[in-house]
């Protein structure tokens, strides 16, 4: 099923001379780079998030840096507008193709340039898939620490656009943390470097803004990451609460007594059922709640750090607590939660994963409020919760084949939006704004805010030609939107600064 | 309701452009000789928008680290209010006196000895508010630690110098203190230190701070090494790695006073501060004092040597900033020269947050 997303603001009533603007190109970018006829491009009119699509009328998969120049220039030169795509997998819609614009996909610029275990650090191209980064440096016992759920497909250049995070984000930082320098290429058609291997790089710290700009400020052509030493052990406590608030009072008291885990999960009672007959992990059906915390570096850190997760538990009220044995039982706990998503699909036609970020101290406010929005849209929901950091990812069950129930779902989705911003969270915690979230957008930033986004967009790309329409809402979406004038709950006035 | 105090700025603000005076943004004052000196006066009158009256922590959740305070709010009081509860600024900011506020720390940017360990001081912003050009006062980020609606403007605003407008108000994220902390002190030459540190860096290695000092003795030169997570990892580390232990009370005196950059070595003219890949071998540039497992190097070279010193350092992947001036500069950008497709960026990005040129003019750069 697609939406309709000529609402999307996509589309510029003229048709760009894309004859002519591959003609400029043909001495640079060879033929077999160009897709053009509709059965080679179907495959790129969507990403991860399935529910937007859009044909792109060219696609250019270029295999160097300079053919990626050569396509800026030439879409600078005849102002066609350019969507960048990694792998495919973001789920914000952020690489939904443009109808008047080409789609760049940077997938064959997979190569590993260096990877220096002395320095800890690794060189690569954007196409390269963030696991096999790890895989490269496993022989030195090294890695790379931001591990989303996909991240066996999900490319670095992606990572880089979406600030990926990962389940190990609470103790290993975002994409933000571990990614030291990036090559990219400008509307322009220049090369420049931001960041490197130094720890400070001079001027403004452009790096961090370019991480998480979604494809909208330049395109990545090389990426530096930062390795760090695999931990010895690892172990996971897994425990069982007789309700959510119960198991977010336990994730306050283990913060609270000074420990970092490395991975802080938490699952509701619907997804337990909803994972258990699918992995046989060996999770408790009774429980209201289940946490997974897992702990990693010497056994005899690890040792005494489980000893101390475990009896806060206890003290917190948990009913059942259990540690991993063996390297196997720790990754079966695991399989449960990271096949959540594919769990949901076993059970429903359709799922619909939303990504909200809430202060934990709210979460058993949330879960109730989420509880009573299944009701009011007729439509179940699960929540898994990278409880360490908050993040939060309600999967909404709908079937698509019934009538209105993919509105539903997105009106579902957007209620659980608006609720994180009103506990004071946030629209996306790391799967980033793309289509998806640009309405919310309007309810998280005052005008003054989003034009500052744009400014920062300018500043790169003077041109608007950067993956346009993703992001940053117009101010007539806004207005549509209806919170344009209510923001915090207050009426605004323009001339008036905004608290 | 907007706050008094916040509300006065806006007005000074708005008075300032109109008047198309430029607007000096200051703390405790306590930072001012970083940057490039201010110009003698001349031109339109400067506006002084001083925002220490801005002051108080607003909100602090232990359970769920993150602080957030007003930018005037002393960082002192940010630090005893973490330490209260067992928490901390991983990124160790530098006190260079009890007038420091948090709002020049996020401005100058500067971490301390535990960089390389937990992080720089941006990688902990998780929200700000900026007051703008047009006296608005606007929130980017949030509390929330993974957060990626709209740019990373905060994290942009670390270290800006206030050029794009004036931070008034800042949530970061805060650690744990660990639960035990040792310093070991080897006795090495500095490429045997730098050796020693690439080491421990690819092992799991529990290192939060090192410090190179030319201090003679035996091997021409002396490594401390602290090292911090729970007992029984910093006594295993600390057995493995060797030399001799610096005993409490010295070892805490010796990480503040290089953090504070009270060392004597922090007292020559010109002092330069290099930042190089970890792994740059000694650069022979004259008596240096090393850092961040050698990501960190501190020299003291003549205003003549400047041209030099840069070159060097370029070339090894780093940039070089005449940290320590006194207002004499010889001609040299206080921060290394930036590329020149940076630079653009850098100087429309400028143009587009503060069209008039109102904050903090050429105090990152001459060019804006």
């Amino acid at each position: 099923m697609t939406m309709d997303i000529s609402s999307r603001e996509q589309a510029p009533a003229y048709v760009p001379d894309f004859p002519g603007l591959l003609a400029s190109i043909s001495r640079e970018v060879p033929a077999h780079c160009i897709l053009t006829r509709v059965d080679q491009t179907t495959a790129y009119e969507c990403d991860g998030l399935a529910l937007y699509r859009e044909r792109p009328p060219v696609v250019i998969l270029p295999e160097t840096e300079q053919q990626v120049l050569a396509v800026l220039r030439a879409c600078r030169a005849f102002n066609v507008p350019l969507v960048p795509r990694g792998a495919g997998t973001g789920l914000s819609g952020g690489a939904t193709p443009h109808a008047q614009g080409v789609l760049v996909g940077l997938a064959k610029l997979n190569r590993i340039h260096r990877l220096d275990p002395e320095a800890c650090v690794a060189v690569v191209g954007p196409g390269v898939r963030n696991l096999a980064i790890s895989e490269a440096a496993a022989a030195h016992g090294l890695y790379y620490a931001p591990d989303p759920s996909s991240q066996i497909a999900c490319s670095i250049g992606g990572n880089v656009a979406e600030n990926s995070g990962g389940v190990h984000c609470l103790k290993y930082g975002l994409t933000v943390h571990n990614v030291l320098r990036v090559r990219i290429a400008t509307i322009e058609g220049d090369i420049i470097e931001l960041g490197g291997e130094a720890p400070d790089a001079p001027g403004l710290n452009l790096l961090s803004a370019f991480i998480g700009s979604e494809g909208m400020l330049g395109l990545v052509t090389e990426v530096t990451v930062r390795l760090i030493p695999k931990p010895q052990h690892a172990q996971v406590v897994m425990a069982s609460f007789p309700s959510v608030e119960a198991a977010g009072e336990a994730v306050t008291r283990v913060i609270a007594d000074g420990v970092i885990p490395a991975g802080l999960e938490l699952m509701d009672k619907r997804s337990v059922h909803m994972v258990e007959p699918f992995v046989n992990a060996g999770y408790d059906l009774e429980a209201e709640a289940i946490l997974l915390c897992e702990s990693d570096g010497t056994p005899e850190e690890v040792a005494e750090e489980v000893a101390r997760v475990e009896s806060l538990f206890r003290a917190a009220g948990a009913t059942r607590l259990q540690a991993s044995g063996s390297e196997a039982e720790r990754l079966r706990f695991w399989a449960g939660r990271k096949n959540a998503f594919p769990a949901a699909g076993r059970i429903s036609p359709d799922y619909y994963c939303m990504d909200g970020t809430i202060p934990r101290r709210h979460l058993g406010r949330v879960l109730s409020a989420i509880a009573a929005m299944e009701g009011r849209f007729g439509l179940r929901c699960a929540n898994v919760f990278h409880a360490g950091d908050g993040n939060l990812h309600p999967l909404i069950l709908f079937d698509a084949n019934q009538p209105d129930e993919v509105e539903r779902a997105e009106a579902f989705g957007a209620a659980i939006l608006e609720l994180c911003v009103e506990v004071g969270g946030t629209i996306t915690g790391e799967h980033g704004v793309g289509l998806e979230k640009i309405n919310q957008m309007c309810s998280q930033f005052s005008r003054e805010e989003l034009d500052a986004f744009s400014a920062l967009k300018r500043a790169f790309d003077p041109y608007g030609l950067l993956n346009p329409s993703k992001l940053i809402p117009t101010l007539v979406r806004c207005a549509e939107y209806g919170k344009m004038h209510v923001h915090n709950g207050e009426l605004r006035f323009p001339d008036i600064p905004r608290f | 309701m907007m706050d008094f105090v916040l509300s006065e700025f806006c007005d000074r603000v708005a008075t300032a452009r109109a008047a198309q005076r430029p607007v000096h943004i200051r703390g405790g004052g306590t930072r001012a000789f970083y940057g490039e000196p201010l110009a003698g006066e001349g031109g339109p009158e400067r506006v002084w928008l001083d925002v220490s009256p801005y002051h108080g922590i607003i909100g602090y959740e232990p359970s769920e680290l993150v602080i957030t305070a007003r930018a005037g709010t002393p960082l002192a009081e940010i630090e005893g209010a973490l330490a209260e509860r067992g928490q901390m600024l991983a990124f160790e900011p530098p006190r260079f006196g009890s007038a420091g506020t948090l709002g020049g720390c996020v401005a100058t940017g500067l971490s301390g000895p535990r960089r390389m360990a937990a992080g720089s001081l941006s990688d902990f912003v998780l929200g700000a508010r900026l007051l703008d050009a047009n006296g608005n006062v606007l929130r980017f980020g949030g509390e929330v630690m993974k957060n990626v609606a709209g740019y990373d403007v905060s994290r942009l605003l670390a270290g800006s110098l206030g050029v794009l407008g004036a931070i008034v108000e800042v949530s970061l994220k805060v650690m744990p203190v660990p639960r035990r902390e040792t310093t070991r002190v080897l006795e090495a030459d500095e490429a045997r230190a730098l050796a020693l540190c690439a080491r421990w860096r690819g092992r799991p290695v529990p290192v939060s701070a090192t410090a190179w000092l030319d201090e003679g003795g035996a091997a021409g030169g002396r490594l401390y090494v602290r090292l911090s997570g729970n007992e029984s990892a910093v006594a295993q580390a600390a057995a493995s790695i060797g030399g001799e232990a610096l005993e409490a009370p010295a070892d805490a005196r010796f990480w503040q006073a290089l953090r504070d950059q009270q060392h004597a070595f922090f007292g020559r003219r010109p002092l330069w501060r290099l930042s190089v890949p970890p792994a740059t071998p000694p650069l022979g540039l004259g008596e240096t004092l090393v850092e961040w497992q050698g990501g960190l190097r501190w020299i003291a070279a003549p205003l003549e040597a400047g041209a030099d010193v840069r070159a060097r350092v370029q070339a090894a992947g780093g940039s070089a900033c005449l940290y320590r001036h006194d207002g004499e500069t010889g001609g040299h950008t206080v921060f290394h020269p930036l590329a020149a497709g940076v630079l653009q960026i850098h100087r429309r990005l400028k143009h587009e947050f503060d069209p008039a040129g109102l904050f903090n003019p050429h105090r990152l750069y001459p060019e804006f």
